[in-house]
This record gives C-alpha cells, structure tokens and sequence, in this order.
C-alpha cells in the first residue's frame, strides 16, 4: 500500500464500480461469478437516484415481468403489473442483498485520474488503486434545460423532473410542460388532472400504444428483436442515444399515453419551442410534421409485428392487427402564446438529462460531456460505462436491458485483466 | 426635406401603393393573396423552381413572364455547383425584400436614393443537417445584414429608414417568426 496525496492509504483492488443502481449491480454480480475483486462505490444509499430524484407518482414504464437482472428477476404475483418508486428501490435493495455486492454507500468519488497502468479513484475517506474502473453513475443525472430557458419571462417559475414531486408544489394556476417523452406526457398528465391547465409543447417524440394484439408492447419489441438491435446496426445511433423515452406509462388498466389522450382531456399542443419574445412563447411550425413522423414510426413498429406475427407465429393466438387514429392536430397550429395573458404560471422542462462527469479527469469526454465509448468501452484502455441509453442495444435503456451489456463488457474487462 | 415640390424619384409609385392602402383597408378579401412556386427535381441536388401565377385582389394573376429559379448545392457537398444553395436564395429573398422596402420608405418620407447595397451573412453549423448532433438546428444561427445607403439625408434618417422596411418587411418576418409548414403528399 502507497500513500496517496491526500493523505488517505491508496487501497489496491482489480475493479472500481462507480454507482449501485441496477447497472453498477449488475456488473458487480458478473464479477462476482467470475470472482473479481471490486468493490462499488456509491455517493448515497443503494438506488440513490431512485430515491431521491423521482417523482412520488411514478412508476416503471416496463412491466414486473421485465424486472431482470444478472442473477436475480421479480417474483412477485402481478408479473404484469408496473412497480412504483417504492417498490423499485426494495428491489434493488434486495437484489445487492441477495448478491452479496460489495457496497460502500454515503461513499462519493470526488475525481478519477489515470496514473500510469492504473486507476486512482479518490472518495472522501479513501483512494482506489485499481486496473480497471467501470461508470455504472446513471444517464440522468442533471436535468437538461435548452438553451431558451435562459429567457423565460419574469414571474414563471421553471421546475425540472427531479424538483418535481407533485402538482401541489406548483402554483395555482397554468403549466407548460416542454417536451412530448414519458415524462412530459406522464406529468402533464398528472398537473392537468390537478386543475391546473397544460399545454406541451411538442417536438420530435416516439409514440407507442401500451397493449398491441393483445400483448404489451415491450414484449413484442423484445419478440420481433427491436430491443437486440445492437449499437452498431443502428442507422443514427447519434439519433437513437438522443431519443426522448417512449410515451408509455405503467398502469393498472394498461392506459395508453399518446398526445390524442392528452388532447381528449383539454390539454393543448403547440409545436417545439422555439423562444421567447416580450412574455410572448414562440413555437416552431413544425407541429404537425413531428407528429405525422412519429405516427409513422409507430406504423412501421407494427408493421413489423404484423409481419412477425404472419412469418413466426399462429395468427389466432393474438388479437388481430390494428392501427391507431392519426395524432390530432389543429389545421393552424398557434404559434404564439402569451404566457401572461394565458394564466401560465410554470415551466415544467421535460427536456432529457445528461450524466454528470464532473469527477472524471480522465480526458474520455468528447466536446458535449459525454465519454466516448464503443458500446461501453471506454477510449481509455480499463475504463467501462454502462446503464446509457442504447449503449450496446436498443433495450439498453432498460432495466432488462443491462444484463447483456454487463455480460459483454465483463467479458472484455476480464480478457483486459488477463491480458 | 419634404417640400411642395419635390423632384425625388427612387422609381417607386407610392401613390399607388397608398392608394392600395386605402381601399384594401376596406376590402380585406381583396388584400388575401397567395403566393406560389413549383419545383421540379432535375437530378442529384439540382432543382429548377418556376413562379408564374399568384393570386390577389380577389382574382388570378400572371407574372408578366414565368421565372425560373434553379437551386444545387456546392461542389464541397459533391454536389455539381449548378446553382445556388436553397439557403442562399433565402438570403436572396430576404435581402430583395429589405431594399425594396428602403426604396418605397424613403419615396415616402421624400428622400433620394443614390445607392443602396446590401451584404449578407448567415453562419450555419452543418452538424445539424447531417445528423452529427441533435442540439445543434438545421437552419441559419442566425443572419447579419449590412447596408450601405448613400441618401439625400442624415445618417439617423437612413437608420429610421432601412428599421422601417424590416418592420413593414414580408421575408423579415417569414425567417423571424415561427411558420407553420404543411407538406402534402402523393404518389405520382
């Protein structure tokens, strides 16, 4: 053992886990079965985020039965049924329980440098030696808001989803809710029903009804093979990293979200945001455009699944193939609103998040913040990321979806370690 | 400047257009009018726009002749270079509107114009439009105009003139304010 610069014992230790969310545990279980020496360093309790960044209505958008993990998977009796906040941060819980994970929690990284061969991973009470370092910090870590929330108009209070906890924090009064994912739609869903009037403002968005054919539609993308579609096969992967979340939520009644839904309750939609001008909110023409792209996307999706159907399956198994009413909008679209005048009280900006590499020194990041990687694998040799959208497949996104992401880079980590 | 008997003459016919304004005052069907332009592809990024008709004053009309507009891109997106860029020919519009609008100001308010000449630039980050980075827009970061005017007038009565054409100005507010785009489609 060395002393480090700050004074604290440099420990020595094969493998560094930064975060114990179902990514970091997840890769903490595969070293364990191939018995690594690691340990996983966690800012805050298990499933921090989950914790602390959420709002209290929410609940998984990928049913029970998706719940899997390396090792461990839910088992509960409603294997259709969505977990809330709660429940989700007892089944992470359970799951570092169960696999026996070498957590130190309350245990923040406060810089990673590359020294030499090795990692020197530095926490408040001590410094990590190790070969390699796996960033299991999450993809959501600091809400992003565009560059337009800089001239938001005096009087309007911009909240983001990790102040958000419930409609009784916002005034009395209107919301505009910016950006058509699952979390604007699910929280513009929630405020409206409040009394408190919303309108989204609409960009590009992916829309997907909950149940098609009688199956929910997260089993048929894992069916027809849309989720294993791999980083590398996909046209845009700039595009598909960038996506907003599908406009799904988890419901007891298996409740599709989709503008129309929105709409049918009062809810208005203008186009993307484009600005703001004297209280007056500007908004881009390209409303009905969005949404004829998105329409058209989710057609090709079930054409898919129609075709697998046809190709693969008994047709008469599930119910026959449907297409959805086209999203609703106005013949003119508005293209201003005059915040004021309309009673808008708040900005809700559901505008996506990024991580938080503040911590990273070593120089991985590209230009925007982000570490450059080839499906997880780190530009810098020994470096891992893991538990990104799309990182290695489209179900990457996914809690589901980690478990193959981990197995394959565990598998390089380990041929790096032995190499 | 203005006196009885002024001799200014920057070739705009502002009786007319007054005289328009005050009967479509009155007449606001009349002053409904549509604009149009078709285009046809050629090949590879090289289209040929035409704008013949347009309708107004509650009837059709036709452009003394049809005009023919082509557009391609530049040879450093291995495209042919036939003609300018769709972008620029914004540039173009904007700039044909802005000076017309100086020369009918200053008809107006009786000054006379020696020269007007207008530069303009619009920087673009192409990253947009190839997909390299969803933050960054398609379209221009934003466009700069310089005028040089040479006037029978002080420089502040030339600033109050070309402010005044971008605020009576078509282009200007078509690229400044948001539009809605609706694009119908069908199979040939």
């Amino acid at each position: 053992m060395s002393r480090s610069s700050n004074g604290h014992t440099a420990k020595n230790i094969d493998v560094v886990v930064i975060g114990a969310g179902h990514a970091g545990l997840s890769f903490s279980h595969c070293l364990a079965e191939s018995a690594i020496e690691h340990v996983v360093l966690e800012r805050g309790e298990i499933a921090n985020s989950w914790r602390h960044e959420r709002w209290d209505s929410l609940t998984l958008l990928t049913p029970n039965w998706q719940s899997t993990v390396p090792g461990f998977e839910y088992s509960g009796d409603d294997p259709d049924g969505f977990m809330t906040v709660r429940q989700v941060i007892d089944f992470i819980d359970e799951y570092a329980t169960v696999s026996a994970a070498p957590v130190r929690t309350n245990t923040e990284v406060t810089s990673v440098r590359c020294d030499d061969d090795d990692y020197r991973v530095s926490t408040d009470d001590a410094v990590w030696c190790c070969r390699s370092v796996v960033i299991a910090s999450g993809a959501c870590n600091i809400p992003l808001i565009p560059a337009v929330g800089d001239d938001v108009p005096a009087g309007i209070q911009s909240i983001t989803p990790h102040q958000y906890r419930s409609p009784d924090q916002l005034d009395a009064g209107g919301v505009m809710v910016v950006g058509a994912s699952a979390t604007g739609l699910q929280l513009a869903e929630e405020i409206h029903r409040s009394g408190r009037p919303v309108t989204i403002a609409v960009g590009e968005h992916v829309r997907m009804p909950r149940i098609y054919r009688g199956r929910d539609i997260l089993w048929w993308l894992d069916r027809v093979g849309i989720s294993d579609e791999r980083y590398d096969e996909v046209d845009d992967i700039v595009r598909a990293r960038s996506l907003p979340s599908p406009q799904l939520v988890g419901t007891r009644d298996k409740l599709t979200l989709d503008l129309n839904s929105m709409t049918a309750n009062g809810v208005k939609l203008f186009g993307r945001l484009m600005g703001f001008n004297a209280g007056t909110a500007q908004f881009s023409g390209s409303l009905r455009n969005v949404c004829a792209l998105a329409d058209l996307k989710m057609d090709r999706m079930l054409d898919t699944i129609d075709e697998w159907v046809d190709d693969n399956a008994d047709a008469s198994s599930f119910s026959p193939p449907r297409r959805f009413e086209a999203t609703r909008v106005d013949e003119s679209p508005a293209l201003t609103l005059n915040l004021g005048k309309e009673g808008i009280r708040t900005i809700l900006w559901a505008t996506g998040f990024r991580p938080d590499y503040s911590w990273l020194e070593v120089p991985v990041l590209d230009r925007k913040g982000f570490i450059k990687h080839d499906g997880g694998v780190a530009e810098s040799p020994g470096m891992y990321v893991i538990g990104l959208p799309v990182l290695r497949r489209r179900k990457s996104s996914f809690i589901h979806g980690v478990e193959d992401d981990a197995r394959d880079l565990h598998q390089h980590l380990t041929n790096f370690l032995n190499h | 400047m203005s006196d009885e008997t002024s001799t200014v003459d920057n070739g705009v016919n502002v009786k007319a257009l007054l005289e328009a304004k005050e009967a479509l005052t009155d007449a606001p069907e009349a002053a409904l009018f549509k604009w149009r332009a078709s285009c046809e592809w050629l090949n590879g990024t090289h289209s040929k726009s035409s704008v013949e008709s347009y309708y107004g004053l509650g009837e059709e009309h036709k452009h003394r002749s049809e005009f023919g507009i082509e557009t391609d891109h530049p040879l450093v997106f291995a495209a042919e270079d036939n003609a300018a860029t769709p972008v620029e020919i914004v540039l173009v519009g904007l700039a044909g509107c802005l000076t017309a609008g100086i020369a009918a100001v200053a008809q107006n308010r009786d000054i006379q114009l020696k020269s007007v000449k207008a530069t303009l630039e619009a920087p673009m980050n192409i990253q947009g439009i190839l997909g390299c980075d969803p933050d960054v827009r398609n379209g221009f970061e934003g466009i700069t105009v310089n005028y040089e005017v040479d006037a029978d007038c002080s420089q502040k009565d030339i600033e109050a003139l070309v402010a005044q054409s971008q605020k009576r100005s078509a282009v200007f507010d078509v690229v400044a304010n948001p539009t809605n785009i609706t694009v119908n489609v069908k199979k040939a």
